[in-house]
């Protein structure tokens, strides 16, 4: 009976909680084709989380590049099919491993930066004070920071996937004497247009779901200064999540077009 | 220190600013606002005081649309602020400088950055070309004019407070809302900011409702008190008539 009860309470909490989502969501919408447009405060909020994540974003896709093409290599010269390692490493780093590793990575660096800094702006009064001076703080600080998420996530995932590859050919340069030329001339043959498209589109929704989550933690943080601390972990965790639920989504969809 | 009754005298003829009818607002249960009225004169210097969760701050908020109460009517300079939609409450909102009780500066923008703010989003009241001027004259007003290219952190909490005034004044309001302003300062800060909400009150021809516990800031600035109680204007009077009153509940807030 206790648990039973436990279990509608959480799942009334979860659904009230995925519609709070979806009502900042339809707010975003609303919001973000209303005047003023706050361009001065978006290329801010781009430099922030674009420049300032390239260094993690480049030393974790260089790793991942790295380590993924050491722990394959054995594999394949076991079946004679080192030759396939390019085409093997580009297609799972550009359709998959690169978007969400970097996704996860930016949803731990900006996600819980939004969460932190918007919690902190509510318990200290400075979204009111904002509001008190005419000023739609949704707009300014929620509307810019997801605007600037989802332009930001896909460059920061090409440039990541870039790396990674850059650090697989340097593996397959050092270990298999394989030129950078010839490494890339042979993932450019096997990556197709339907291993980028879908592989990047995702990347926005990736983006707008870091900037949503963060904003929305932050934007509705209580309980003084343990409430910041509490909207910068909820961020990370629910971003995590809902990253690998859009993932799923985003994977069923484009396998129907393949097929 | 002097002070500043004088300056709502010298209107023969003052007319409500800021008029609270029957204002309700609870939290489930806990009631926190119980029928209050208010009634803030041209040129007044109103202060409020009341316990710790007597709902000071929830009737400030309320006051300027942070928000909404149960039932009741805010008018503020003529206007019903609950009918208002957003953009003429934006509009309403540039007649009010309000200053928060921990300062509220936003701490990513400098000293500079924080003054502009409100001026760079209401650009039919400020020429914009006159903004260093404006920020220069807020600050001197204050006298935190070496602060301007400063970060709200490496200022002190009574210079936070000073720069956050500053930015109250910013648009010319012609009402302030003070909530708790001394709160936190040492008794020589918490004196000066009440000499300067005094010299701006006379400088700006402004009407002020201080929301606060300090019966020394209530004292000087006052011209007329408002204790809240149990949800309701439980007194009313000046410094005087109320400081002197027999009632124990009215005595409690000046021991």
């Amino acid at each position: 009976m206790l648990k039973s009860s436990r279990f509608t309470k959480g799942m009334i909490s979860f659904f009230t909680e995925v519609g709070e989502v979806t009502k900042f969501a339809g707010r975003f919408f609303r919001e973000v084709f209303s005047l003023p447009f706050e361009f001065k405060e978006l290329l801010r909020q781009c430099y922030n989380m674009g420049n300032r994540s390239l260094l993690l974003v480049g030393v974790t896709g260089f790793i991942l590049g790295l380590v993924f093409t050491l722990q394959s290599r054995p594999t394949l010269l076991e079946f004679g099919a080192a030759a396939w390692m390019p085409s093997m490493v580009s297609i799972s780093i550009v359709r998959e491993i690169g978007p969400v590793i970097i996704a996860l990575i930016c949803a731990g660096r900006i996600g819980s930066g939004i969460g932190a800094e918007l919690g902190s702006m509510r318990v200290t009064e400075q979204i009111d004070a904002m509001e008190v001076s005419g000023t739609n703080p949704f707009k300014f600080l929620v509307v810019t920071r997801i605007l600037a998420t989802t332009l930001m996530l896909p460059i920061l995932v090409i440039f990541g996937d870039f790396i990674a590859l850059l650090g697989s050919a340097l593996v397959e340069y050092i270990k298999g004497s394989v030129s950078f030329q010839l490494y890339f001339n042979q993932v450019f043959d096997s990556l197709n247009f339907s291993d980028i498209v879908p592989a990047t589109i995702k990347t926005f929704f990736f983006g707008f779901a870091i900037g949503l989550i963060g904003c929305y933690k932050g934007y509705n943080s209580k309980k003084g200064t343990a409430g910041v601390g509490q909207a910068s972990n909820a961020a990370v965790v629910y971003t995590s999540m809902l990253l690998f639920v859009i993932d799923f989504i985003a994977v069923f969809i484009s396998d129907i077009f393949y097929e | 220190m002097n002070n500043t009754k004088e300056h709502i005298s010298q209107n023969p003829d003052p007319r409500p600013v800021i008029e609270i009818k029957d204002l309700y607002k609870s939290f489930g249960n806990l009631k926190v606002l119980n029928g209050f009225n208010l009634k803030l004169m041209e040129g007044e210097n109103l202060v409020l005081m009341g316990k710790s969760g007597s709902g000071k701050s929830v009737m400030i908020k309320c006051l300027i649309g942070l928000m909404e109460p149960d039932s009741g009517s805010i008018e503020v300079l003529g206007n019903d602020i609950l009918k208002l939609k957003q953009q003429e409450l934006d509009e309403l909102r540039t007649e009010i400088g309000f200053l928060f009780q921990g300062s509220a500066l936003y701490d990513s923008m400098t000293v500079r950055e924080n003054l502009e703010f409100p001026m760079r989003r209401h650009t039919n009241k400020v020429d914009l070309k006159n903004t260093d001027e404006l920020v220069l004259e807020a600050l001197e007003s204050v006298g935190l004019a070496s602060a301007i290219d400063l970060m709200p952190a490496e200022l002190s909490g009574g210079m936070q407070r000073r720069v956050a005034l500053a930015r109250a004044l910013i648009l010319k309001p012609k009402i302030i809302l003070y909530d708790e302003p001394t709160t936190g300062l040492d008794p020589i800060t918490a004196k000066e900011i009440i000499l300067l909400m005094m010299s701006i009150q006379k400088k700006y021809k402004t009407s002020s409702l201080i929301i606060t516990h300090d019966v020394d800031c209530a004292r000087v600035i006052s011209n007329r008190m408002i204790l809240l109680l149990n949800g309701i204007n439980y007194a009313e009077g000046t410094f005087k008539e109320l400081s002197s009153s027999k009632d124990p509940k009215v005595q409690a807030f000046f021991k």
